[in-house]
């Protein structure tokens, strides 16, 4: 069964939001809120100084928190590519995953449910990529399955080096960084 | 030098997550004093049922001042939901790694051994309803028929009390995205500050509360029932007493707790030691320190201690600032530990 990840090429993100306004538009995101964001990280002293520029979302994590403390498994993990996916029929509003999450990627929708990236499930479904992945324009972002080798991904992730966000908290997430 | 900027700007997420209000600090805080006050009107009904205490007035009424609670408690959980229509998908479901879901059939059984103590003295706290519904008198006779199933009513409090104690702690203690939870001393922190507040309530409302017959009509004998949450009769002087020397030794222990929760927490990660910073430099370091130890441990700690030496009259306000610190200490750590976060490296 397929382990849907995605792998972001830090050195060619250029932080258009191409990928932030390709989301909100394909899954309806309620204006002033947003499933995935640009975030530029700036190191070092000048003139010695280090950027990186990362498009961030859902980490979609091997060992989600969310679904863990969610009270009536309205977050779950998908059988198709073991993501991680909120049922809003299901979801109480008690924002436990909201505060659970280190990642800061879910919110309350204002229709009263919590809301987060599903890497775009609908459009995996009919064997397309994410719109974020899709529109990008340097082709930084790369989608797949992790666990097949002949995977964009898996290669991408055996040949260069990479990060995750926040591994100390341990919920081993599966949108990975390159370098 | 690290500079982030996001373009992230989620409402209740951004810039710090501030998902729960005033709610969840009440809910907490009524269900940890609920919980202390099966765990003490347990204990009561065991000398009920062994005969030493047949007039234990917190064993027989307490669970009806619990009920009260319970429902003001659940009451602010509600208010906090935001998908309200859809609560009863939380009954539809037991998810064994989430503690709300399995505390949530928890707080099922709790208010079943509510009102089954309740029902114990229901002709002497609400007669209104023993006559119109003997069902009610039915149950309540055959509760107290045998000391075995008083004892067992008694045993089901003490330990629906201490899960429900517990579990008011672990709530937040799962929640691994947040350091300063990160600490298995909750569960024992909440439940003992739970006790300390039962404790308080407890002799607060004796003393304040009026003891006197209940009035017999339906609307009058219910209100009653509600307002007369102690029963008719006054307590004995012991009964007050023996409730302030417990509130002592619940704040003792609460006090070690505390410190070792903070020792624990510096000691760990980096996450973990800049999370139990915010306690100690930060908006809400004054109402820790002050609110939450001084006034709601140290000094109430020391106050009872005079009187129970008679250095000092005897007063509700020891009492009050119990009350008053068992809120805070859930107003401080819900709302710090959600400013608490792991760093990046």
């Amino acid at each position: 069964m397929a382990r849907l990840g995605m792998v972001i090429d830090t050195r060619k993100c250029i932080g258009c939001m191409d990928c932030v306004v390709a989301c909100q538009v394909e899954n309806d995101v309620p204006r002033g809120y947003c499933r995935d964001w640009i975030v530029s990280e700036v190191r070092g002293e000048f003139p010695h100084l280090a950027m990186e520029i990362r498009s961030e979302r859902c980490n979609h994590c091997d060992d989600p928190p969310c679904v863990d403390c969610c009270p009536t498994g309205a977050s779950h993990v998908e059988p198709l590519g073991k993501t991680v996916q909120v049922n809003p029929d299901r979801c109480i509003g008690c924002k436990a995953c909201v505060a659970a999450c280190p990642y800061g990627a879910r919110y309350v929708h204002p229709k009263g449910y919590v809301d987060k990236c599903s890497f775009c499930l609908h459009r995996v479904k009919a064997g397309k990529q994410p719109a974020c992945v899709s529109v990008c324009p340097t082709s930084c972002m790369s989608f797949g399955d992790l666990d097949d080798p002949k995977s964009a991904v898996a290669k991408l992730l055996a040949t260069r080096k990479w990060h995750t966000l926040l591994p100390g908290a341990g919920t081993k997430p599966r949108v990975f960084y390159l370098e | 030098m690290l500079e982030i900027t996001s373009s992230r700007l989620n409402p209740l997420v951004d810039p710090q997550l501030h998902v729960w209000g005033w709610e969840i600090p009440v809910y907490l805080f009524f269900g940890g004093m609920i919980a202390g006050m099966m765990v003490l009107a347990g204990q009561a009904m065991r000398r009920l049922a062994r005969g030493d205490d047949p007039e234990a007035f917190f064993s027989v009424q307490t669970p009806l001042l619990g009920f009260v609670l319970m429902n003001a408690g659940m009451g602010a959980l509600f208010l906090d939901l935001t998908h309200k229509t859809h609560v009863w998908a939380v009954y539809l479901t037991l998810q064994p790694l989430s503690p709300m879901s399995w505390g949530s059939w928890v707080l099922l059984a709790v208010y079943a051994a509510l009102l089954a103590s309740a029902l114990v003295r229901i002709d002497v706290a609400w007669p209104w309803l023993a006559r119109r519904f003997p069902l009610t008198m039915r149950i309540s006779d055959w509760l107290t028929a045998r000391a075995t199933r008083l004892r067992t009513l008694a045993w089901l409090n003490i330990g629906l009390g201490v899960a429900l104690g517990i579990y008011t702690g672990i709530l937040l203690n799962t929640m691994v995205a947040r350091p300063l939870w990160n600490t298995a001393l909750l569960g024992p922190l909440f439940l003992v500050s739970g006790l300390s507040a039962a404790a308080a309530m407890v002799h607060l409302a004796v003393r304040v509360l009026p003891g006197r017959p209940a009035p017999q009509g339906a609307a009058a004998g219910a209100l009653a029932a509600l307002w007369q949450t102690l029963g008719d009769r006054p307590p004995a002087a012991a009964a007050g007493l023996s409730l302030v020397r417990a509130d002592v030794g619940f704040l003792a222990v609460e006090l070690v707790l505390v410190a070792l929760m903070l020792a624990g927490l510096a000691t760990s990660t980096a996450a973990h030691a800049e999370a139990v910073g915010l306690l100690f430099a930060s908006p809400y370091a004054l109402p820790f320190w002050g609110f939450v130890v001084l006034l709601g441990i140290v000094v109430p700690i020391t106050l009872q201690a005079l009187e129970l030496g008679h250095r000092i009259p005897h007063t509700v306000l020891p009492a009050a600032l119990v009350l008053a610190g068992g809120f805070a200490l859930r107003w401080v750590l819900v709302n710090a530990g959600q400013a608490s976060h792991f760093i990046a490296p």
